[in-house]
Order: C-alpha cells, then sequence, then structure tokens
C-alpha cells in the first residue's frame, strides 16, 4: 500500500477512537507510528508530541499534520490530517440527523442533560490536573484567576486572556533574565 | 444563513489561539458563536455533550457542529477547514525552523504565561456549561450536580477513563433526569 493511503488509515483510526481530549490518544499514537509503521523514531515521537502540544489547535490534527509531513511531506501532512478529521466530522453530522429524529424522547433528552453534567465535572478535573503541573509560581496563579475573571465578569474576549497571558509571561521572563545577569555581575 | 467566510474565521481564530487542549477551547467557541448570535447557552451545551460521545478531537466537532447547524453541509465543511488551517500552517512552519522554535527563549516565556492562562479559560469553560446544565435560571439542578460530583470523585480518586465515565453518566441521566 502506498505510503499515503496507510497515513489517511492510520490516523483514521487514531480520529476515530480520539473521544474528547487527544492526549488520552499518546500511547496508541506512539505504538502507531513508532511500532506498527516504524515512521518515526521513539525520540522524534517524544519530540512531535511535545510540540504539538504547545502548539494550537487540536493535538490529534497537529500530531497527524506533523508525522505526516515527516513521512511524505506536504501531500502525507494532508493525508493524515483529512484521516484525523474525518471520523468526527462524519460522527456529527450523523448524530444532528439522528437526533433530529429522537429529540423529543425523554430518555434521550435525560442522557445528554446527563452528559453536559460529566463534561462540566470532567473540565473540571482537567484544570485541577493541568493545574498541579502548571502552577508553581505566584505570577501563573495570579495569571489564570486574572483570565478568568476577565473571561467570565468583564465578558472580554478569551483571546485577549491568551494573549495577555503571553504577554505577562514575556515579561516575566526578560526580567528573570535580567535580574540573573545583575547577579553575576 | 450566517456567511460562511463568517464561520471560517470564527474557527480560524478558536484554533489559532486554542492553547491547552479542546476544553480551553470552549469559551472561544462561545463566545464566538454568541458573537454572531448563533445560538443559545443551552444549545451550546448540547454541542459539548455531542462533541463527547462522538469520535475526533472536540475543536473538529464543534465546528462541524455549528456549521452545519447554521450553514448546512457547506457550512460543516467551511467551519472544520477553519479550525484545521491554523494547525497546518503552523505545524509545517515550526517543523521547518524546528531547531530556532526549541530554542527561542522568547517563546518559552510566553508559552509559560499562556499556559496558566488556559487554567482560565478551562474555569470558565465550566461556568459557561455549568450554566445551563447545574443551573438553570437560578435554580439549580440536583441531579446534575450530583452526576458532577460523581464523575470528579470517580475520575480523580479510581482514575476512570473520561469516556466509560461520560457514557455511565448518560446512562443515569437517561433513566432519572426529567
Amino acid at each position: 500500500m502506498k505510503p499515503i493511503f496507510q497515513l489517511f488509515l492510520t490516523f483514521l483510526k487514531i480520529g476515530t477512537f480520539t473521544f474528547g481530549g487527544g492526549y488520552a490518544m499518546i500511547p496508541a499514537i506512539r505504538r502507531e507510528t513508532v511500532l506498527t509503521r516504524g515512521w518515526v523514531t521513539e525520540d522524534e515521537i517524544a519530540d512531535s508530541i511535545a510540540i504539538c502540544q504547545t502548539l494550537p489547535g487540536a493535538f490529534a490534527v497537529n500530531i497527524g499534520i506533523l508525522i505526516g509531513n515527516k513521512v511524505k511531506g506536504w501531500t502525507g501532512a494532508l493525508a493524515a490530517c483529512l484521516g484525523v478529521v474525518f471520523p468526527a466530522f462524519v460522527s456529527i453530522l450523523l448524530v444532528l440527523l439522528v437526533l433530529g429524529q429522537i429529540d423529543n424522547n425523554v430518555y434521550v433528552l435525560g442522557a445528554l442533560e446527563g452528559i453536559k453534567a460529566a463534561s462540566v465535572g470532567l473540565i473540571l478535573v482537567t484544570m485541577y490536573q493541568m493545574g498541579r503541573g502548571i502552577l508553581k509560581k505566584r505570577i501563573g496563579v495570579l495569571i489564570a484567576i486574572v483570565s478568568f475573571l476577565l473571561i467570565v465578569f468583564l465578558n472580554i474576549n478569551a483571546v485577549i486572556a491568551i494573549v495577555f497571558g503571553g504577554i505577562i509571561g514575556y515579561f516575566e521572563l526578560m526580567w528573570a533574565k535580567r535580574k540573573e545577569g545583575r547577579e553575576k555581575q | 444563513m450566517t456567511s460562511l467566510l463568517g464561520l471560517f474565521l470564527l474557527f480560524f481564530q478558536v484554533s489559532l489561539f486554542g492553547f491547552g487542549g479542546g476544553y480551553a477551547m470552549l469559551p472561544l467557541i462561545y463566545q464566538g458563536i454568541r458573537e454572531l448570535g448563533l445560538m443559545s447557552a443551552a444549545e451550546f451545551a448540547r454541542l459539548v455533550a455531542l462533541s463527547q460521545i462522538t469520535p475526533g478531537p472536540i475543536a473538529i466537532n464543534a465546528a462541524t457542529y455549528v456549521g452545519y447547524r447554521f450553514a448546512g453541509f457547506p457550512g460543516a465543511v467551511v467551519a472544520t477547514f477553519g479550525s484545521v488551517l491554523p494547525s497546518i500552517l503552523l505545524v509545517l512552519l515550526v517543523s521547518h525552523f524546528i531547531t530556532r522554535f526549541k530554542e527561542s527563549r522568547a517563546l518559552v516565556g510566553i508559552l509559560q504565561g499562556i499556559r496558566p492562562a488556559t487554567l482560565g479559560l478551562l474555569g470558565a469553560a465550566a461556568v459557561f456549561l455549568g450554566q445551563g446544565t447545574l443551573v438553570i435560571g437560578s435554580q439549580p439542578v440536583p441531579l446534575a450536580i450530583l452526576i458532577c460530583l460523581a464523575v470528579m470523585v470517580l475520575a480523580l480518586v479510581r482514575k476512570i477513563h473520561p469516556i466509560t465515565l461520560t457514557i455511565l453518566a448518560g446512562i443515569a441521566g437517561a433513566f432519572t433526569i426529567r
């Protein structure tokens, strides 16, 4: 089979078994790309995962494009990207079509309410787990609280909160560097 | 019909500033669709629920949902393309400048500031979704709150997989919430 189809199929599989967060797919992505296909080495996949976690956008999409590009240039990137996106796209269309028919069913509505409630819980759990890893400095706690308040209470666009965090992070690093420089003198 | 360009730009922006995973993108999506006057908080919550139980990244599910709901099949394609394009551009750019990307100190600083900001976004996502789910108007919904707490405990203490918890919560909701 041509590599371009292999890329499409491998990432189709990864896209199909990704539910919610793509990070849960890391072990499967490693297994498929390193062991099954031999597209990348262990070191390369560790690097790729780190880079794709840093970049904005959907993680599974990012890693598909990165590995596809490594294997077969931009056509490979496109094939892998299509593979990841396809199941998400089709399943939502199917659900919308089916849901239109059973929208008044009390069990379906109840199940959706239960899933919504679970989503709130899962978001809070993710926040707690990420916070434990990220919040090591007081400035980080401050950025997190301020960005929350900006969005929820002042109704400010979340993009501004992200940009605000980036700017503070930049100046904090520059300030730390200057302090370091002064101490050396 | 919502303009296709509007849909494209909305999801392009969501993806471009969507640091920290799918949940952290939810406030961006919510504010975007509110600005375009596209959907209510209740429908946003439904979008999130459906994204949870369908395969694929939340950002893609959400783009397809919003696009289809407001501009049919072309809308679904355009919104999904919008959410994928920043990934294509950024990943290809980064793989080109990989060494400089890893060594850039300015970038390290910026990312160190963005990471805690995404925690604020997660908090906002929980609030936006909680309104209309755990609390409707100013009325708390006891069963929904109970399911939410149970999910948190099971995820943290018993380390049960999120999709398993989502399915269990769906079953619990189907037979209790009316």
